[in-house]
């Protein structure tokens, strides 16, 4: 007797909850081979609001956990993935139409990329902070701090890799992030937030969109409480405006990417999504 | 904030004081009723701790970059003219040297009255400054000349309480005070004892400064006007030199007085500009006026300038007049001196072309 | 007499031997512009100063091909220590005509001599003693070993520190080794042109500096040319994000210094008298045209009324007038506009109910002037508490308890700089924590060192000037393959750890897809810099 399986529905994932779209609406998610895997939620411009909401309000915590504290809750991000290791071939195998071996790599690649990231938490300030020696009686130093709320478009063609290529460094400095993820593959990217729903990762700290970013990235490309928006994966949507619309609120902007290895594993990634504070003070024995 | 200097500390404070004519030498309550209504307490250590440590702090930095940015007034013409006679006006002329003689103190008399023979409209000093058994032959010299330095005439200051370690018993410093106001002394510059200060003693250091004070009373009712020495250059920390003042205006003293020329550094013009605050604050909260003493290497007119400017910018400018402010300096005079020829003439003067003393 | 009405102390004019007219300084020449030219005037006096070329569109297109040929041909060709060398000579002839310089400053800006004469010429200095030093240590500079330089920069500059603003931009482009053209402010264009003459005394190769003056429409076509891989901008806000628009869909890299409402906080434990004078040196310096000016005082509840107190007796010692007199505390205010816009700001204020105090002075009656001002009464929700109003207004509003005041003073969509004031270090490191801002000042205010990074958080811009972080502004990482960068997606590992990938690191622009300017339409900025 065979059994019948259960499948999974997937949804969006926003302020730690796991909502269906606001507007109800769905789209069908096909393997490589043209199979209907699932539905996916199609994100609404208000789910986008909602998200950034509940990134706004995962800021203060996140940005104020210690660096060592953030750099556990990353790598514990590592150890749950390896755990569910399995899931994920799976899903990117009928999602990707690849091979067990390279679905593997991809694997094995993103949780190798969150523990190297999870390495930086504590280390990054020291290598792009300064102490400044200033000619006067001062003390003087830079430090980055995170920027605030990141929306990222993430890269279109991976399932798994690409997505945590570019969430990954925005986590580490203390930024909230909104990240949309693959149209195609986005099914990996929400299994990725049930795995960081009961990791340590606080709630709103991380929100999942999926859907069509052509839908609802001009809006977070324009909503004055997103600091930044990093377009790693936006090079086949009109990029440009969203460019422009972000400059309306001076929003610091990635450009798009192209490529498999797009948001390749860098400092820079985590540094743009810093601003550097620079904190003088008087210093005397009088 | 427990800084006096808010309105309702104004109000609780007693009549005599904030209605108090600001006239030196004469307060008309006495240190423990002062300190009383100004701390609300004995003026015991912890009461005077309390006080002094609820001051606001001195950024150093801070304090040291408003005195540059003062020092870089740039006072020319008739400004400079008026600067420079201003400034000798308010030089506390002052020998005090273990080989002082009758006959080095009678010289510097004879300068103090006429800094420069060449030019009568030269003003006369405010005072001159010995020690105290040099006080009979100043008063013998100056002869008319002695008097009200806000009148033209020139007072005799003496030091006094152990000048200037001020290590000695209370008693030796009394009577070392008693001594000079019986010899004459119009002004009394005591030093406080550091060492207690810096043990936290404050009480002991309030007692004898009311004290000193009592001791500078005349049989006639009258008193000699009290100088109070810090000594900052052995305070160090501006709040140290900021609570040592408030302590010393507190327990009586007329005038408050950076140094006693013999510990570097002497006066600077950070301390000087910081004691000018707690003056005018003193002003604000009480309505009376405590005068302020550099004293100890202001050499050069152009520092000296700055310290006028200091003043006139800070505590305002009625404090520049010898009973609100002096200068405690010796070769300071003839550099003015020079200074005030080259006005005159238009050409650089020479060291020959001023008197020694 | 009063001794405080000081006799009038000049700065001489002799030490200025200007033209009549001035010609924009491209390829190592001035050449005549081909717009119509302008008049510079002395605020203060509305004097005519000089004629002023105007570059129009082709006279962008020669400055920035000029600028081409010497990077192509000279300058990214030419040793980090022969490109120090010139830097150091850059310095010292600064310093040998410091006066000079000074004296131009004062004169067509408005700023009182002795701000530029202690502070904005030796800064200008110091700017290009630092970046001298760095021109042959690139490899040191974060971006891994061999960065690159970027090519051409396109500089534009406001007018409250025509000269600082210039080293800012220079120096540090230079010693990374670009070529720049930079455009002055349409009223200050004055320091930048004999700025021009020392790069002819150092003989720096033709080109390596062009420096074009006119309007705001000037600086659009230079910031908007194709031939420019870099914009470097310091400004409004306003211009700052018509020119993010601009380079949208390029390659450019963007630097923007834009404007601030800066919250000055005084804790009712500060040193009281160095926070007055902290307060007075926030918003007044420079007449309180300075992005990071401290417009909005917040002092804690209970000392409210003595700080008010103690404000407005110090304000009362300020000197307004002459900017060539040595003894002026505020000079004239740079523009008729910009006083227009003060004045509108101020009525504002006033009209929403707010009280307004002016120090007591004398106005001049030729220049624009603007007394010392403070408003108190002021709510968050204020106008005046909001908008840059770049002028001698202070706005002064009330905290209770640490955490309100970082909320105030967060609540703005400025993030450049703020102040502290409090005897306790705890307090002020955690707050320092708390303030989303790029400069923070604890127990004093601003403070400007070439070492010491310099921007804003938020609509104050993006990117830093000062420090290596000013440096690599203006570099990218070397060049090399990606493939070298990481295996890809289906290799085993990535190669994190290959200097490919530390090659990287603080670069985010590599290898991106890049559009042509002209493939779109971007709406030129409108003014110029405006501040």
């Amino acid at each position: 007797m065979t059994r019948l399986a259960v499948p999974k529905t997937y949804k969006l994932y926003i302020g730690g909850a796991f909502p269906r779209s606001e507007s109800g609406r769905t789209y069908e998610v096909m393997s490589a081979d043209g199979r209907f895997i699932a539905n996916a939620a199609k994100a609404s411009r208000k789910d986008a609001r909602d998200a950034v909401v509940a990134a706004r309000g995962g800021v203060a915590g996140w940005a104020n956990a210690t660096a060592y504290n953030r750099g556990q809750v990353l790598y514990r991000i590592a150890e749950l993935l390896e755990g569910r290791r399995a899931q994920f071939v799976a899903e990117i195998e009928e999602a990707e139409g690849v091979s067990r071996t390279v679905a593997s790599a991809q694997v094995d690649d993103a949780i190798d990329r969150w523990v190297w990231y999870a390495g930086w938490a504590d280390k990054f300030a020291q290598v792009a902070g300064n102490a400044n020696p200033v000619a006067g009686p001062y003390f003087n130093i830079s430090v980055p701090e995170p920027t605030g709320v990141v929306a990222i478009i993430a890269p279109q063609d991976s399932s798994l890799l690409g997505f945590v290529s570019a969430l990954a460094p925005a986590l580490v400095a203390g930024n909230s992030v909104v990240v949309v993820a693959s149209e195609r593959f986005p099914l990996s990217a929400i299994s990725l937030a049930e795995v960081l729903a009961t990791s340590d990762v606080p709630k709103g700290v991380v929100n999942v969109l999926t859907g069509s970013p052509a839908d609802f990235a001009p809006w977070l490309a324009s909503l004055a409480d997103v600091n930044a928006i990093d377009l790693v994966g936006a090079g086949d949507l009109d990029w440009i405006s969203l460019e422009i619309e972000a400059a309306d609120t001076l929003k610091r902007v990635l450009r798009p990417e192209p490529g498999p290895d797009a948001a390749a594993p860098a400092l820079g990634r985590i540094s743009a999504f810093t601003e550097t504070k620079t904190v003088w003070h008087t210093k005397s024995l009088r | 904030m427990t800084e006096p200097t808010t309105e309702s500390q104004v109000i609780t404070m007693p009549g005599p004081v904030s209605a108090g004519a600001p006239t030196a030498g004469t307060a008309l309550v006495t240190a423990r009723e002062r300190a009383l209504a100004v701390l609300g307490g004995e003026p015991d250590d912890a009461t005077l701790r309390r006080y002094l440590h609820g001051i606001a702090g001195v950024d150093a930095v801070g304090l040291e970059q408003r005195a540059a940015g003062l020092a870089t007034r740039s006072i020319k013409t008739t400004s400079k003219r008026w600067a420079l006679d201003r400034i000798i006006s308010l030089i506390d002329l002052t020998t005090l040297e273990g080989a002082d003689t009758p006959g080095k103190v009678r010289s510097l008399v004879a300068k103090a009255v006429n800094p420069d023979p060449t030019d009568a409209t030269v003003p006369r000093v405010a005072a001159v400054c010995v020690y105290g058994d040099m006080v009979p032959y100043a008063i013998d010299a100056l002869g008319a000349a002695h008097g009200e330095p806000d009148d033209g005439l020139i007072a005799v200051a003496a030091v006094a309480t152990a000048f200037p370690s001020g290590r000695s018993s209370l008693e030796i410093k009394l009577a070392d005070t008693a001594e000079a106001v019986a010899a004459g002394a119009d002004e009394i510059d005591m030093v406080i004892d550091r060492g207690a200060f810096l043990a936290g003693r404050y009480g002991l250091v309030f007692d004898q400064i009311a004290a000193v004070k009592e001791a500078c009373r005349r049989p006639d009712g009258t008193s000699a006007s009290l100088k109070v020495i810090l000594e900052t250059g052995e305070l160090v920390t501006y709040d140290n030199v900021r609570r040592a003042s408030w302590l010393s205006i507190l327990a009586g003293g007329d005038f408050i007085k950076t140094s006693t020329g013999k510990v570097q550094p002497a006066a600077t013009l950070p301390v000087t500009l910081l004691m000018l605050e707690v003056v005018r604050d003193w002003h604000l909260a009480t309505g009376q006026r405590i005068g302020v003493k550099p004293a100890g290497g202001i050499r050069a007119s152009k520092d000296a300038i700055r310290y006028l400017v200091t003043v006139a910018e800070t505590a305002g400018e009625e404090w520049l007049q010898p009973h609100l402010f002096r200068f405690g300096a010796s070769s300071l005079l003839n550099d003015v001196l020079l200074q005030r020829q080259k006005m005159t003439t238009g050409h650089y003067s020479g060291a020959d072309y001023v008197t020694i003393d | 007499m009063s001794f405080l009405e000081y006799a009038p102390a000049p700065e001489s004019r002799a030490i200025l031997s200007l033209r009549d007219g001035y010609g924009l300084f491209i390829d190592g020449e001035f050449v005549d512009g081909r717009g119509t030219p302008f008049q510079t005037i002395s605020p203060a006096s509305e004097e005519k100063i000089a004629m002023i070329a105007n570059a129009n569109a082709a006279d962008v297109d020669d400055a920035v091909a000029a600028a081409r040929r010497a990077y192509d041909r000279t300058w990214s060709k030419m040793s980090g220590r022969d490109r120090g060398k010139y830097l150091f000579r850059i310095a010292r002839l600064v310093q040998e005509r410091a006066r000079e310089l000074a004296v131009a400053e004062s004169l067509d800006n408005g700023k009182p001599i002795k701000e530029s004469r202690d502070v904005d010429v030796p800064l200008v200095a110091a700017w290009f003693f630092y970046y001298a030093g760095w021109a042959d240590k690139l490899d040191h500079a974060g971006l891994g070993a061999d960065p690159r330089s970027l090519g051409v920069a396109a500089q534009v500059i406001p007018w409250n520190f025509p000269l600082l603003m210039l080293a800012w931009k220079f120096a540090p482009a230079l010693a990374a080794g670009n070529t720049v053209v930079l455009k002055p402010a349409e009223t200050t264009p004055l320091s930048a042109l004999i700025f021009a003459e020392i790069l002819q005394q150092a003989e720096l190769p033709p080109g390596v500096v062009n420096i074009i003056t006119g309007a705001g429409d000037t600086g659009a076509a230079l910031v908007s040319h194709e031939g420019v891989d870099k914009v470097a901008f310091t400004g409004s806000t306003a211009v700052g994000r018509s020119i993010a628009k601009q380079v949208a869909g390029t390659d450019k890299k963007v630097t923007l210094e834009l404007g601030g409402k800066a919250a000055n906080i005084v804790f009712d434990d500060a040193p009281i008298d160095q926070a007055i004078e902290g307060i007075v040196n926030g918003i007044f310096f420079n007449q309180g045209h300075v992005c990071c000016a401290g417009s909005r005082l917040l002092v804690q509840e209970n000392i409210h009324d003595e700080v008010v107190e103690r404000l407005k007796l110090r304000l009362s010692t300020l000197r307004l007038g002459d900017p060539l007199d040595k003894n002026t505390d505020i000079g004239a205010i740079n523009s008729k506009e910009q006083l227009e816009r003060i004045r509108t700001l101020s009525d504002v204020g006033v009209a929403e109910g707010a009280e307004r105090w002016s120090a007591p002075c004398v106005i001049p009656e030729n220049g624009f002037w603007y007394a010392p001002t403070i408003f108190t009464g002021v709510q968050t929700s204020s106008r005046i508490a909001r908008e840059e109003i770049f002028g001698p207004v202070l706005s002064v509003l009330t905290f209770r308890t640490p955490a309100e005041a970082i909320a105030k003073a967060n609540n703005t969509p400025y993030g450049l700089s703020a102040g502290i004031w409090t005897d306790k270090g705890s307090r002020i490191l955690a707050v320092a924590d708390q303030l989303r801002a790029g400069v923070i000042w604890a127990n004093t205010f601003n403070r400007f060192d070439p070492s010491s990074p310099f921007g804003g958080y938020k609509e104050s811009g993006y990117g830093r000037e000062g420090g290596r972080h000013g440096l690599a502004a203006y570099l990218a990482p070397a060049a090399i393959g990606r493939a070298a960068v990481t295996a890809g997606r289906g290799a085993a590992k990535p190669r994190l750890e290959t200097s490919g990938a530390a090659k990287r690191d603080l670069d985010t622009t590599a290898s991106r897809p890049t559009r042509s300017t002209k493939a779109r339409s971007a709406k030129p900025a409108k003014k110029g810099a405006a501040k």
